[in-house]
């Protein structure tokens, strides 16, 4: 198998599955007919829309995909937990990889599925603060968006 | 473990690899040597020949040998096309096999219209298509006898038909159906049938293209004298023997083996439909290979499937774009009109002559827990 030994790891026992019911913000990315599609659901404190002091409490996601899709999202929502949300907004999907132990080539797509999806919820945190112009600062999903 | 990949390959059977032992060493001679050793390797080759014909009730002199199948349809297709035929037009079904499917493609290149017939929900071709597409412009019709992916059969002898009334050559990739259906060459109609060893518990990297007698095509290899001018090259006395031995133990279980494996089959879907919601099967519900099953688990993505079974020592197969390394999910199951996202959650099962009851239970007492804990992550599932 080419996936290393913490993809398979992350893949069969995958942390933070779930939903969070009264989640701060919600994010979404990629599409069920490419086969990825991943959701985040994330906790805030202090609710402040300061990056630098707004951090993820608590997180869960919710994945279709492959084992690569699975694992960055469970490598991610390990990653960002705990972290501010300017963390988050600087987070690659280079670092997750790299946390993974790397990915094949072919699955890079997924790494920044995850990154993209948990920047997606922040940003629908910051948008249900009125912070609109903040929220646009961060990346999300509209890459996969446009190829679709 | 519990190989249930049968469609992608079949270990050599030990007959097989006993028979084909000593060509490696001991009667290793060169079958286009005068002397004595060679002469013997020569006559393996053509009592191989003998028995493959025998099985699949052709003349001797319209098999050749090939390195596998995907040489076959290559030889079949360009072959044909490059033996000064004036006739521009190919026809191949949307769900043939790569070997074939590419080829056909690649023709375009020399100004040959390439039309890929369309397929029903079950992957049966469309005859109507076929009917109002050929002409007398069109060279070559080449349908397979039974798709890998879903091991739909296909109606091949009214292909054949549709194929002569306007001198088309009927060619078909049978590389899933040689070993496990009955062929008769002379009845069936076809003009050229690819095969290959190791489907069918033969050796990898042999193979048969077999020719209408009278049948003129260019050879892809030039070199030597081998395969009566088609196919240069020292042949792989081993591998030909042991192709051989191959079809010699498929005619001996032939009727009783099929059975076997459809009941089999049969109970692996109906167990697996009954404790899992939301599971359908893809192909046809008859007119199916009996060691075939190919399924949808709904929410939850072929490849992950795959490797939870894996991990469970049970080996199957996906069409899921992740198994492939394109965004693309099985072409097969799309042209089948299956959407994408339920194209990516497929899971093929395919059995053989070392499946047995307890693989099957396995099966059945394991896949559901896969899927609970892969639904239980699905954003898409919803109790």
């Amino acid at each position: 198998m080419e996936y290393s030994e913490k993809v398979m790891e992350h893949f069969m026992n995958p942390k933070n599955v779930g939903e969070i019911k009264d989640a701060d913000g919600v994010g979404t990315c990629g599409n069920p007919v490419c086969g990825d599609l991943m959701t985040f659901y994330i906790k805030i404190e202090p609710k402040t829309d300061d990056l630098n002091a707004a951090r993820i409490v608590d997180i869960r996601f919710k994945t279709f995909g492959c084992a690569a899709a699975i694992a960055v999202a469970s490598m991610a929502s390990e990653m960002v937990k705990g972290k501010t949300l300017m963390d988050v907004k600087n987070l690659s999907r280079n670092e997750v990889a790299e946390e993974l132990d790397g990915l094949p080539p072919v699955k890079m797509h997924c790494s920044n599925l995850g990154v993209q999806a948990i920047q997606e919820a922040v940003k629908d945190y910051l948008k249900k603060l009125g912070r609109d112009d903040l929220a646009d600062q961060i990346r999300g999903c509209l890459e996969s968006k446009e190829s679709e | 473990m519990i190989y249930l990949d049968y469609n992608a390959t079949a270990p050599a059977d030990p007959e097989v690899i006993e028979a084909m032992k000593p060509y490696f060493n001991e009667l290793y001679a060169n079958p286009s040597s005068i002397h004595t050793p060679g002469q013997k390797a020569k006559q393996a080759v053509e009592h191989s020949r003998a028995i493959l014909a025998q099985f699949l009730n052709t003349r001797v002199d319209e098999v050749y040998f090939t390195s596998g199948g995907t040489e076959a349809d290559n030889l079949a297709i360009k072959g044909l096309a490059f033996s000064r035929n004036k006739r521009k037009k190919i026809i191949y079904s949307s769900i043939e096999h790569h070997a074939v499917m590419n080829t056909c493609k690649y023709m375009a290149k020399f100004g040959y219209e390439v039309i890929a017939v369309p397929v029903d929900k079950y992957g049966v071709v469309d005859l109507d298509f076929i009917r109002d597409k050929i002409d007398d412009n069109t060279l070559i019709v080449s349908i397979m006898h039974a798709n890998n992916e879903v091991g739909t059969i296909e109606p091949i002898k009214e292909i054949a038909q549709i194929a002569h009334k306007y001198g088309a050559v009927f060619h078909t990739d049978a590389v899933q159906t040689v070993g496990k259906l009955r062929i008769d060459f002379k009845e069936s109609g076809i003009d050229m049938l690819s095969l290959s060893g190791h489907k069918f518990y033969g050796p990898k990297g042999v193979g048969a293209l077999i020719v209408k007698k009278g049948l003129r095509f260019d050879p892809l290899l030039h070199g030597g004298h081998q395969e009566k001018n088609h196919r240069a090259g020292t042949e792989n006395v081993p591998g030909i023997v042991g192709l051989a031995k191959a079809c010699e133990l498929a005619q001996k279980e032939f009727p009783q083996e099929e059975k076997r494996l459809r009941q089999l089959r049969d109970k692996l879907w109906r167990e697996i439909d009954s404790r899992i919601p939301e599971i359908q099967l893809n192909g046809h519900p008859e007119t199916m290979l009996a060691n075939t099953l190919n399924i949808s688990v709904k929410y939850v993505e072929g490849e992950s499937l795959i490797l939870n079974l894996n991990a469970a020592g049970i080996y199957a197969s996906t069409g899921s774009a992740c198994s492939s390394g394109s965004l693309e999910p099985s072409y097969v199951l799309l042209a089948m009109g299956i959407p994408a996202e339920v194209a990516h959650s497929s899971l093929r099962f395919s059995l053989g002559r070392w499946t047995g009851q307890e693989d099957i239970d396995k099966v059945i007492e394991v896949l559901p827990g896969i899927v609970e804990k892969l639904r239980a992550m699905s954003p898409l599932y919803k109790k």
